[in-house]
C-alpha cells in the first residue's frame, strides 16, 4: 500500500502525523494547566486532593504523548531531532527538567516517608505546568520565527547563539505563543475540573478561572496570530531547494490550503464555544468542545508550518540551512515502514477511549476520595 | 568530518548518558518483573476469589507504583539525550534508530500508561476480569517497551539491515526485519527482560523475608515467596541459557569485548574460562602474564564462544596488532582504509555538488571499497579500540557469578517454602535480606559489560563516540551532568525512603501475626 506512495507523499503524511501528535499534546496539557490552578481553585485540603487526583489520573497521557512525539520526530525527521535538540540545548533541557519533576510528584507527594514534603512536590507540579508548558510554546514558536544555526557539509549542526536555545525567549512572537499556550492549558485545566469533579464550589471557582484566563489567552493568541500572518515566512523552491523569505507566507499557506483554513477556523470556534457554554450557560461539557478545538487549531498551525513548500525549522542565520520536510526526513523505506506502524494509531486511540471512559464514568467526589485506597 | 575532537566534551557526554542510564536501570527491572508477578497474583485472586490474594496483589502494586513513576522520569531524559548530547549520532543513524523509539511510544507506552490507570484506580470501577486484563496489559506493555529499546541498542552493537548512503552522509535502513530479528536483538531482549524478572523476584523474596523475620504479615510473605521463587527460578535458568547465547554472539560480533570480559590479552586455541581472577594493574597486550592469579576451566571459553573446545579465541593483542595466521587485520590497516573512505566520501560529495559525474563515480568506487572500515578512520591510536579491561572483566564476572548464586537461592527458598521451614531459619532470612542490592548489582553490571565493553564505538565499527557527540561547550554538558546527578540522587533517596516506609507499614488493615 505505502510502497506505491511517493517519497514526498510519505513526508507530508508524516508531517501530518507529527502535527497531530503535537496538537494532542497541547490538548493534554490540560493536566499541566490544572496543576497551576490547584492553589487557586482549591478552597481546602479536601478539595486540593480532588483536584490533584483529577489531573493525577491523566498525567501519564501527556507524558506518553510527549515521548511518542519525540520518537515520531526522531524516526520521521531525524535531521530536526539532531538539529533542534542538540542545538537549542538549554531550551530543551529546561523543558525536560520540568517534566522529570512532574513524573514523581503525584506518586510521592502524599506518601509516608516523603522527606521533601508535600509542598515541594506541589511546587514541582506548578513548575511543570507553568514553565514547562510556556517553554514548549516558545520552542514551537521558533518553527515560525527561526533559530540561529548552520549545517555543515555533512549536515552537522553548528548553533551560533551562545545561549543555546534560550535566545528564543528574546523574540516577542515566541513569547506570545508561549503565553497563549500557557493560558490555554489553564483554560482546559479548569474546563476539565468542571467536567470531572462532582463539586459545586470547585466548578464555580474553575468557571471564574476560565474567564480570567480567556482574557489573557485572547490577548496573546491574537497577537501571535497577527504577527504570524503579517510577517515574512520561510519558503523554499521545490525544484532548487533554495530557501527565501516570502511576505505573509503563513497566511498565504492557509489560503492555499482551504481544508487547513477550515480546520483552523472550526478549531478556533470550537475553543470559544467550549469557553462560552461553560462561562455563560454553566454547561460542564466545555472541555470536549475546547479540547477538540485546540487539537484542530494547533494541527492547522503546525500544518502551515511544514506544508506548502514551507521550512518548518528555519535558520534565521543561514537561510539555506533551514529544515524542510523534504531535506530533513528519513529515507523512503523507513517512512514506508513507519507508515504501516501508523495504521495502529486508530486502534490505540480506541482502547485509550474505552479505558478512559471506564475510569471516568463516575465523577471524582469527596465520597470517593475518602474511600479510595489509592489516591494522590 | 569532526574537526578537532574535544575529549572533555566526549567524556562528559558519556558520563551524562551513563549516569542517566544507570539511574534509569535501578527502576526499570523492578517495573518489568513486578508487573508480571502482580498479574500472576491477581490471576490467582480472580480464579480463587480469595480476598487474601487481592490484598497481596494490592500491596505489591503499591510498591510497583512508587517505583514506576521514577522509572518514567529518568526514561524521558534517556530518549531526548540522543538528540541533546549525541546529535551527530542522531543524524547519522536516525533513519534506523528512530523507528524503534517511535514504535515503542505508539505500541508500548500508550498500552502501559492507559491500563496502569485502570490498574490503580479501577478496582471499584471496572469488572474483575477487565481489571485483571489491564494488569496483564501493563505487564506486556512494559516488556514490549523493553523490546524496542533493546532492538535499538542491539543494532548499535551489531548494525545490520542498513547501508551508508554517501549522498545523504548517513546510514539508512534497508531491511526492518533484519534490524528487529537480528540474533543479537532477540538474545539481548530475552536475556535482559528475564534478568529483570530475577531482580523483581529477589526484591519480593527479600521484603517477604524481612516480614518473616519480624513475624509480621506471615501469610503475605509466605505466599509471595512461593510465587517469587518459582518465577525467579524459571527466569534465572532462562537467563543462564540466554547468557550463553550472549557469549556466543559477542565472540562472533564483538571479539574485543569478549577479550576484555575475560581479560584475554594473548589469543589461544582451547582458551579457558576464568571463574575467578585478579588482573594485574599493569596488564598489557604485550605481556604474557597479566593476572596475579586466576582459576579457570580449561577450553571452556573456546567452547562457549565458538562451540568447539579447541577453537582459537583472539586476544586483545591479536585484535589490535593483527594475526596473519588467523586472518585478523591489524587496526592500523583498518585505520588507513577508514581514512581513505572518509577522504573519498568528501571528494564524492564535492564532485557530486559540482555535477562532475566521472570524478564522483571514481571517488564513490574508492569509498565503497573501504567503507566497511570508515569508523576506524576517525581513530588516532590503534589501542583506542581497547575498552576498559578491568571494569569489563570484573563487571562480567560479578554478573555471571551472582546469576548462578541466584539460581541456588531460588531453589533453596522454593524448597524450604514448600516444606514450610523457611520462617524458622532466622540466619537464612537475614542472608536473604542482604541479597536485595545484589540483584541490582548484577543487573547494572550486565549493562556495564555491554556498554563499556563496546567502547570506543557508539555504533560498532562505524561510528566512534568521539564523532557522535553534539558540538557544544563541555562546560554545558558538565553542568547538566551535575544537575541531573543531584536531581536523580534526591529522587532515588526519596524513593528508597518512601519504599522502606511503605514496607514497614505493610498492607493497610492487614493481620500482624
Amino acid at each position: 500500500m505505502f510502497e506505491n506512495c511517493t517519497w514526498l507523499f510519505l513526508q507530508q503524511y508524516w508531517w501530518v502525523i507529527v502535527s497531530l501528535l503535537g496538537a494532542i499534546l497541547v490538548f493534554l496539557s490540560f493536566v499541566q494547566g490544572g496543576q497551576t490552578l490547584i492553589g487557586t481553585v482549591a478552597g481546602n485540603e479536601e478539595e486540593k486532593t480532588m483536584l490533584i487526583n483529577a489531573t493525577g489520573r491523566k498525567w501519564e497521557f501527556t507524558f506518553t504523548t510527549l515521548v511518542t512525539f519525540g520518537g515520531a520526530i526522531f524516526a520521521a525527521f531525524p535531521k530536526f531531532y539532531a538539529c533542534s535538540f542538540g542545538g537549542a540545548y538549554w531550551l530543551w533541557i529546561a523543558i525536560l527538567f520540568c517534566f522529570i519533576i512532574q513524573a514523581v510528584s503525584y506518586e510521592f507527594r502524599k506518601k509516608p516517608g516523603n522527606f521533601l514534603g508535600a509542598k515541594t512536590y506541589e511546587i514541582f507540579l506548578y513548575i511543570n505546568g507553568s514553565i514547562g508548558i510556556f517553554l514548549i510554546g516558545v520552542a514551537v514558536g521558533t518553527f515560525f520565527t527561526g533559530s540561529e544555526f548552520r549545517l555543515n557539509e555533512l549536515n552537522q549542526v553548528q548553533w551560533l547563539h551562545k545561549t543555546r536555545g534560550l535566545e528564543a525567549l528574546f523574540n516577542f512572537q515566541n513569547v506570545a505563543l508561549g503565553l497563549a499556550v500557557f493560558s490555554l492549558a489553564r483554560i482546559l485545566g479548569a474546563l476539565y475540573f468542571i467536567n470531572t469533579i462532582d463539586d459545586s464550589a470547585i466548578a464555580e471557582r474553575s468557571r471564574k478561572q476560565v474567564v480570567y484566563n480567556t482574557v489573557i489567552f485572547l490577548i496573546f493568541f491574537l497577537t501571535f496570530i497577527m504577527m504570524l500572518f503579517l510577517n515574512d515566512g520561510f519558503a523554499y523552491d521545490t525544484n532548487s531547494g533554495q530557501v527565501l523569505l516570502e511576505p505573509n507566507k503563513y497566511f498565504n499557506n492557509l489560503i492555499d490550503m482551504p481544508l487547513t483554513l477550515l480546520i483552523f477556523i472550526s478549531g478556533v470556534i470550537l475553543v470559544l464555544t467550549g469557553i462560552i457554554i461553560t462561562a455563560l450557560w454553566k454547561n460542564n461539557k466545555g472541555i470536549w468542545f475546547s479540547g477538540s478545538g485546540t487539537i484542530m487549531t494547533v494541527l492547522a498551525l503546525l500544518l502551515i508550518a511544514g506544508l506548502n513548500n514551507t521550512c518548518f525549522y528555519p535558520s534565521s542565520a543561514d537561510l539555506q540551512s533551514s529544515l524542510t520536510i523534504e531535506n530533513s526526513s528519513s529515507s523512503e523505506y523507513t517512512l514506508t515502514i513507519m507508515s504501516y506502524v501508523s495504521l495502529f494509531i486508530p486502534f490505540v486511540t480506541l482502547y485509550i477511549y474505552f479505558a478512559w471512559k471506564a475510569i471516568n464514568k463516575k465523577k471524582i467526589s469527596k465520597h470517593e476520595m475518602s474511600g479510595s485506597d489509592h489516591k494522590y | 568530518m569532526t574537526g578537532t575532537i574535544d575529549i572533555a566534551l566526549v567524556d562528559w557526554s558519556r558520563a551524562q548518558f551513563a549516569l542517566t542510564a544507570i539511574y534509569h536501570w535501578f527502576f526499570v527491572p523492578l517495573t518489568l518483573g513486578l508487573s508480571f508477578i502482580i498479574a500472576i497474583m491477581e490471576s490467582i485472586y480472580v480464579r480463587t476469589g480469595k480476598e487474601e490474594w487481592k490484598r497481596i496483589t494490592k500491596f505489591w502494586m503499591k510498591l510497583f507504583g512508587i517505583n514506576f513513576a521514577i522509572g518514567v522520569a529518568t526514561g524521558i531524559i534517556l530518549e531526548f539525550e540522543f538528540g541533546t548530547n549525541w546529535s551527530n549520532y542522531s543524524w547519522f543513524v536516525g533513519d534506523i534508530f528512530g523507528a524503534p523509539l517511535a514504535i515503542e511510544g505508539i505500541f508500548a507506552f500508550f498500552l502501559e500508561s492507559t491500563f496502569i490507570a485502570v490498574m490503580f484506580f479501577g478496582w471499584n470501577k471496572v469488572s474483575k476480569k477487565f481489571h485483571l486484563a489491564s494488569s496483564w496489559l501493563v505487564a506486556f506493555g512494559a516488556s514490549l517497551s523493553a523490546l524496542w529499546i533493546l532492538v535499538a541498542n542491539s543494532w548499535m552493537q551489531y548494525p545490520v539491515g542498513m547501508h551508508f548512503n554517501p549522498e545523504t552522509a548517513r546510514s539508512e535502513m534497508l531491511n526492518f526485519w533484519e534490524v528487529l530479528l537480528s540474533p543479537v536483538a532477540v538474545n539481548k531482549f530475552l536475556h535482559t527482560i528475564t534478568s529483570s524478572y530475577v531482580v523483581a523476584a529477589l526484591f519480593i523474596i527479600c521484603v517477604s523475608a524481612w516480614y518473616l523475620l519480624k513475624k509480621r504479615e506471615l501469610l503475605l510473605a509466605k505466599k509471595s515467596i512461593v510465587i517469587a521463587s518459582v518465577f525467579g527460578l524459571t527466569s534465572a535458568l532462562f537467563v543462564a541459557i540466554t547468557g550463553d547465547g550472549s557469549s556466543y554472539l559477542v565472540a562472533q560480533k564483538q571479539p574485543v569485548k569478549l577479550a576484555a570480559m575475560e581479560g584475554l590479552y594473548q589469543g589461544k586455541e582451547g582458551a579457558g574460562l576464568i571463574i575467578f581472577g585478579v588482573p594485574r594493574s599493569d596488564a598489557h597486550k604485550d605481556k604474557e602474564d597479566n593476572f596475579h592469579f586466576k582459576f579457570e576451566v580449561p577450553k571452556m571459553l573456546s567452547l562457549l564462544g565458538y562451540r568447539q573446545s579447541d577453537a582459537f579465541v583472539p586476544g586483545i593483542k591479536d585484535l589490535v596488532d593483527g594475526n596473519k595466521e588467523k586472518n585478523i587485520i591489524p587496526v592500523t590497516e583498518k585505520m588507513q582504509k577508514g581514512r581513505l573512505a572518509i577522504s573519498a566520501l568528501g571528494s564524492f560529495r564535492n564532485f557530486y555538488k559540482m555535477n562532475n559525474k566521472t570524478a564522483a563515480d571514481s571517488a564513490l568506487k574508492v569509498f565503497r571499497e573501504n567503507s566497511h572500515y570508515m569508523g576506524y578512520g576517525y581513530l588516532n591510536d590503534p589501542d583506542s579500540i581497547i575498552p576498559n579491561v578491568p571494569l569489563t572483566f570484573y563487571s562480567f564476572h560479578i554478573m555471571a557469578g551472582l546469576g548462578f548464586l541466584f539460581i541456588l537461592l531460588f531453589i533453596v527458598t522454593l524448597y524450604l517454602s514448600i516444606k514450610n521451614k523457611l520462617s524458622n531459619k532466622k540466619f537464612l532470612l537475614k542472608i536473604l535480606i542482604c541479597f536485595l542490592p545484589l540483584g541490582f548489582v548484577a543487573s547494572e553490571s550486565g549493562w556495564v559489560v555491554a556498554e563499556v565493553g563496546r567502547q570506543p564505538w557508539a555504533i560498532q565499527d562505524l561510528l566512534p563516540v568521539s564523532v557522535a557527540t553534539t558540538h557544544i561547550d563541555a562546560t554545558a554538558v558538565m553542568t547538566t551532568f551535575f544537575l541531573f546527578a543531584v536531581l536523580f540522587t534526591i529522587l532515588l533517596i526519596a524513593e528508597v525512603k518512601i519504599m522502606l516506609t511503605q514496607i514497614k507499614k505493610g498492607p493497610e488493615g492487614g493481620e500482624n501475626v
